[in-house]
């Protein structure tokens, strides 16, 4: 079999990914350092006969790709940390109206316009609370190049099977980063498509709970003729104050998750069958931790990691296992402590939890991890 | 024979929300009759809007229809009809949600020319917040936000449309049904983006606030400050001050003058995106 290796950057990759997941609409605004993606699917998506528009600011391109999901067609968005806040409040539509799409944010510096070309992972906590109200959150945080193809593609995945708003979170480094990759068979990938009602249009209710906690969606024109809000609803899609109804409702949100939490999880371990110290780690970090680690072996320090390819849901039951049992946790991340402040939740009275939050821009080096390793002996 | 608004209603969601006496349901009779003019089919019409008394209307039609957030109805209307350009997208809005919080939207989807037809009920409030002043409350008037009459100068909904590059725009009041209705049925039938405004009484808020607290009040008020376009071509800029002009402001029907219409759109927009495709795929 011929293989297939070229030359890609991460940028391109995002976008190859969710050409060859079924995405069809790309709406977008230009911002560094995420607008490679933009500019790849303004070349291929008219290629494959899909759309590409860049649209008059981040607010719309985020409404013009609920649009065009609600008419059966897998659309994506891509963004950075500005872009990402001016998109909540339609986010939070996609989760209240259920409605498939995947929202990629190459994060950079912050607050405001920050570091717009430096490298940071400022949004792990906006992607889990930055729109109003309680929601399910699926994010995911890849770190080498092949990984990007391959979670691009299953956020794609987790859209479609669970009719919601997927963030796919890229830090500068792995955007920008360019290598010769091989990328996976197309034919062998697996490829999920939202459930399809099985009823005629009288008997339907696009939030029927009667098929389970994901309801079948139709699409826009075939017939369905139904009604979507951003109010909150009943099954029948319309509007209601009931507050059982209501109260259920985000239960069931939440539940979309929560009861697949197994199938949603994927965490990586390096070294750990008899680490002392654990490293919590994502992103490009995590490839500076992994260095940390090789080399803090070669010195006989039992340390190892575990690197999470999706960072929402957190394995919890995992990580409170590991915080029991360990002498010490290191979590690097370049902010002040997103997750770390999460993961002192789990350790609390077990261990010691020792933090490396960078934000200058510039990576955390293997050194300051190692470093760190050292002090918790 | 009287027509069938029951065909394209939603009947059980009637009663709906609007005070009695409300002027959208002018504009929604008039919308539900362009339908049965131009014969679309239920299922191939999309009715989107965002937040606001206005954008309740699609909840009661029997279609597809997306109430989204407050001003980007436009912007997730453009998706719905870039991913399925052989659709109807028809947009309802309101004056504060199309050209205050939607005004980028707005301008935008004017200058694409996109082919979806939005309709701008313009009853100069935000009705459904408790009466605050909008972009089109006229100056002096009173708003539950300017108890001192308001200083904010308006917006021309049909002179921003023409300007930002839509190519059919006109205006008619909920006084007059029928032209309502002729408006929105040639904005259906226009290969383009199309923006008809429709001046609407809202005297639970606006009216209640200047002394035109019933339909009545309002609509005589209306017809008060209405001009034909006709006339308020030879008419002065300081007569038409405060005036409601009314009639078609842009058709390209017929040749025009640069004036006129300095901002003629070159193309369709889907269709130009066609193009695009054609040019990608041959490149290949």
């Amino acid at each position: 079999m011929k293989k297939s290796v070229r030359f890609y950057s991460g940028a391109e990759l995002v976008a190859k990914a969710a050409i060859d997941a079924g995405c069809r609409f790309f709406g977008g605004y230009p911002i560094t350092p995420s607008s490679e993606i933009a500019e790849y699917m303004s070349v291929h998506m008219p290629r494959v006969g899909g759309t590409y528009i860049q649209m008059e600011d981040e607010i719309g391109a985020m409404g013009s790709i609920i649009g065009a999901s609600l008419t059966g067609v897998k659309s994506l968005t891509a963004t950075s940390g500005p872009g990402f806040s001016l998109k909540q409040e339609n986010i939070g539509y996609a989760y209240m109206a259920e409605v498939p799409c995947v929202v990629c944010n190459v994060m950079r510096g912050g607050p405001s316009t920050g570091l717009p070309t430096a490298l940071a992972q400022a949004d792990i906590m906006q992607a889990k609370w930055g729109t109003h109200g309680d929601h399910p959150v699926i994010a995911l945080t890849p770190a080498y190049l092949e990984e990007i193809y391959e979670l691009t593609i299953k956020a794609f995945n987790f859209a479609e099977t669970y009719r919601m708003p997927i963030m796919l979170l890229l830090d500068e480094v792995i955007a920008h980063l360019s290598a010769a990759i091989e990328l996976p068979d197309k034919e062998l990938l697996v490829i999920k498509n939202r459930r399809r009602p099985t009823v005629p249009p009288e008997k339907y209710f696009p939030y029927d709970t009667a098929y389970g906690d994901v309801p079948p969606m139709a699409n826009f024109f075939e017939g369905y003729r139904y009604h979507v809000t951003g109010l909150s609803h009943d099954k029948t899609g319309f509007p209601t104050t009931d507050p059982d109804l209501v109260q259920a409702d985000q239960e069931r949100h939440l539940r979309k998750v929560k009861a697949h939490i197994n199938e949603i999880i994927d965490y990586e371990y390096y070294m750990m069958k008899d680490a002392e110290i654990i490293i919590f780690a994502y992103g490009s970090t995590a490839r500076a931790a992994r260095v940390a680690v090789d080399n803090a072996r070669k010195l006989g320090i039992r340390v190892g990691m575990m690197r999470f390819r999706v960072i929402w849901p957190l394995p919890e039951a995992e990580i409170l296992k590991l915080c029991s049992k360990a002498k010490a946790i290191i979590v690097p991340e370049m902010n002040m402590g997103q997750l770390s402040d999460v993961i002192e939740r789990y350790a609390a009275d077990r261990t010691k939890i020792m933090r490396i939050n960078h934000v200058g821009g510039v990576p955390i080096h293997p050194t300051d991890v190692l470093n760190v390793i050292k002090e918790a002996l | 024979m009287a027509f069938e608004y029951e065909k394209y209603l939603r009947m059980d969601k009637i009663p709906h929300l609007w005070c009695p006496g409300c002027g959208i349901g002018v504009v929604l009779k008039a919308m539900l009759r362009s339908v049965e003019n131009v014969g679309w089919e239920k299922n191939d019409i999309a009715f989107v809007s965002g937040i606001g008394c206005t954008s309740r209307a699609p909840g009661y039609i029997d279609c597809n229809t997306l109430h989204t957030t407050h001003g980007r109805a436009l912007s997730f209307a453009t998706g719905i009809k870039l991913a399925q350009p052989a659709k109807h997208v028809v947009i309802f809005s309101g004056d504060g949600d199309a050209t205050a919080i939607g005004g980028n939207h707005f301008i935008h989807a004017c200058r694409r020319n996109i082919d979806m037809t939005l309709v701008v009920v313009n009853n100069n409030t935000y009705g459904m917040t408790g009466g605050q002043h909008s972009p089109t409350t006229p100056i002096g008037y009173k708003a539950s936000t300017t108890v001192y009459g308001n200083i904010d100068p308006t917006f021309d909904i049909c002179l921003l449309a023409k300007a930002a590059g839509a190519s059919y725009v006109a205006r008619a009041t909920v006084n007059k049904g029928k032209m309502l209705e002729k408006y929105i049925t040639k904005g259906f039938e226009h290969k383009g983006f199309s923006v008809i405004v429709a001046t609407a009484n809202c005297h639970t808020q606006f009216g209640r606030k200047n002394k035109m607290s019933d339909p009545i009040s309002v609509r005589k008020w209306i017809e008060s400050r209405e001009i034909p376009i006709e006339k308020a071509r030879t008419m002065k800029a300081a007569e038409l001050n405060d005036k409601i002009i009314t009639g078609e402001f842009i058709t390209h029907e017929e040749e025009t003058t640069w004036w006129e219409n300095y901002n003629h759109p070159i193309h369709e927009y889907t269709e130009a995106y066609q193009t695009i495709r054609d040019k990608a795929q041959e490149r290949k």
